[in-house]
């Protein structure tokens, strides 16, 4: 298994706050699948995230983005181009 | 296992809701006898989930209007506005719209969920932004899968968060902020006056939603817009005729100049029928009478505070303040299926709503007040409410002395 890095951390360090503690969390975690979240939660998580980078993630990106990876990678897209 | 396996956890969740009592989704009235009362399984169900606000379903002008226009011009229109042709109550109707709201153009859709989708996906575009309210309803969550602008969501009724949105933007590209005059869930109102200055400073346009609000709020009935005091702030206002004005189709009014280069840019406007002249007469005639009798809100106002006042006395968790829409907000799911099921037993109807339709995962029974219930029907509701509610436990037994 990969290590985490910094923005992985992140990401998992927020999942945390609303994830059953027994469940484990990888980077290839699926968010919507594995952890047991409904929507609303996700959404909130989300939320939550792009206050913690000062980004907004547009909607219709949320569909290309499944593991906690995938949400990695679209946070730095984002910050890529701003 | 078939094309529809995807939707399996849908079916789990919907066989287990039927398992539990009535099918919420599947009501069926064997005959509606007037805007607040219809027959279920041969007994009367006062109706308190219909949106009819101002009870016009059954105003005699409105019937007689639609009945004139369907002997004068028959049942359909068969086509497209932009294919077909318009009938000229399409375009009285959209003047008419126009005039109410002292803008420059009016448009008028199928349905309110098709005006939502139009005038969303098509005034903003690529390189465009959205800016959406979480808890917006479908039909504009929808226009903003049609269309091809980048969609932002801030968190419900926050304009600092809003303001935050609007900043990490780039300065390139319009952007179209988009709100409902009244949430038709829980029944608050947009704190319009301070999105619209937010709006204002970052250059965006705005829209409202006043789909559960004409006829409603504002001196005139404008909605929420007039109330707050900000119509010069809102640049296209949208409805429907199927709450107030008590038939179906949608609108949107603004005072863009170039504004009717939609007819032929919208799709949903360009490639649907147009609305039948019966529907298109008695909603004429509901928006004669919506500005005509003031009365018909006066009623619907002082009829939504007793029912809210009621139902707040008996120490039910509610949604918002006073407006027509009262939401009776329940912890638990399993509960407000039973509560609901009991109520429509006992002769009382109204909307059961459940995640994820319903904000914060909650489970809401959603009441709507018609200016058309009596005294006696708002009254019987409370009771019923309140038997149900010590029923099951959620409220606790009233003491004897409070009954008298």
């Amino acid at each position: 298994m990969h290590a985490l890095d910094a923005l992985e951390e992140r990401i998992v360090a927020e999942l945390r706050a609303v994830v059953d503690p027994n469940i484990e969390i990888s980077r290839n975690t699926d968010i919507s699948r594995d952890l047991g979240l409904d929507s609303l939660t996700i959404m909130n998580f989300v939320m939550k995230l792009e206050d913690a980078f000062d980004l907004s993630i547009p909607l219709e990106r949320l569909p290309e983005i499944q593991t906690v990876a995938d949400l990695a990678k679209t946070i730095r897209d984002i910050q890529a181009k701003v | 296992m078939t094309i529809l396996e995807k939707f399996s956890h849908l079916r789990v969740a919907y066989e287990q809701l039927r398992s539990l009592g009535s099918d919420p989704f599947t009501v069926r009235f064997d005959g509606v006898l007037s805007p607040t009362e219809g027959l279920r399984e041969g007994r009367r169900t006062i109706l308190f989930g219909t949106n009819n606000y101002l009870g016009l379903t059954f105003d005699p002008s409105c019937i007689e209007a639609g009945i004139e226009a369907l002997m004068q011009s028959g049942t359909g229109t068969t086509g497209s506005r932009i294919a077909n042709g318009s009938y000229d109550a399409h375009t009285r109707l959209e003047q008419a719209l126009a005039d109410f709201y002292g803008r420059r153009r009016g448009m008028v859709f199928t349905t309110g969920y098709q005006a939502n989708l139009g005038i969303i996906s098509t005034v903003v575009g690529k390189g465009d932004y959205l800016i959406l309210d979480a808890d917006s309803h479908a039909s504009i969550y929808d226009g903003a899968r049609l269309g091809t602008a980048q969609v932002i969501r801030f968190r419900h009724n926050d304009p600092e968060d809003l303001r935050k949105r609007l900043a990490r933007l780039p300065q390139a590209g319009n952007k179209l902020i988009v709100v409902e005059g009244i949430y038709s869930m829980m029944g608050d109102t947009a704190p319009l006056r301070e999105i619209a200055q937010v709006k204002a400073e970052a250059g965006a346009y705005l829209l409202v939603d006043e789909a559960h609000s004409l006829g409603v709020l504002g001196r005139q009935g404008r909605g929420l817009a007039e109330a707050a005091g900000v119509e010069a702030d809102v640049d296209f206002i949208v409805g429907t005729f199927s709450k107030t004005l008590g038939s179906i189709g949608g609108f949107c009014v603004s005072d863009l100049p170039d504004f009717d280069v939609l007819r032929v840019a919208c799709r949903p406007y360009m490639f649907t029928a147009s609305l039948p002249p019966t529907l298109v007469a008695s909603t004429l005639q509901a928006l004669n009478r919506l500005q005509s009798d003031p009365g018909l809100r006066a009623r619907l106002l002082s009829n939504s505070r007793r029912f809210h006042s009621g139902l707040d006395r008996l120490g039910f968790r509610l949604g918002a303040d006073a407006t027509p829409i009262v939401a009776v907000v329940l912890e638990d799911r399993d509960l407000a299926v039973a509560f609901w099921n009991r109520l429509l037993e006992a002769g009382l109807y109204v909307n059961l709503a459940l995640p994820p339709a319903t904000p914060d995962g909650s489970a809401i029974l959603r009441s709507s007040v018609s200016a058309a219930h009596t005294v006696q029907q708002i009254d019987t509701a409370i009771g019923l409410f309140a038997a149900v509610g010590e029923e099951l436990g959620v409220l606790s037994p009233r003491p004897l002395a409070a009954m008298a």
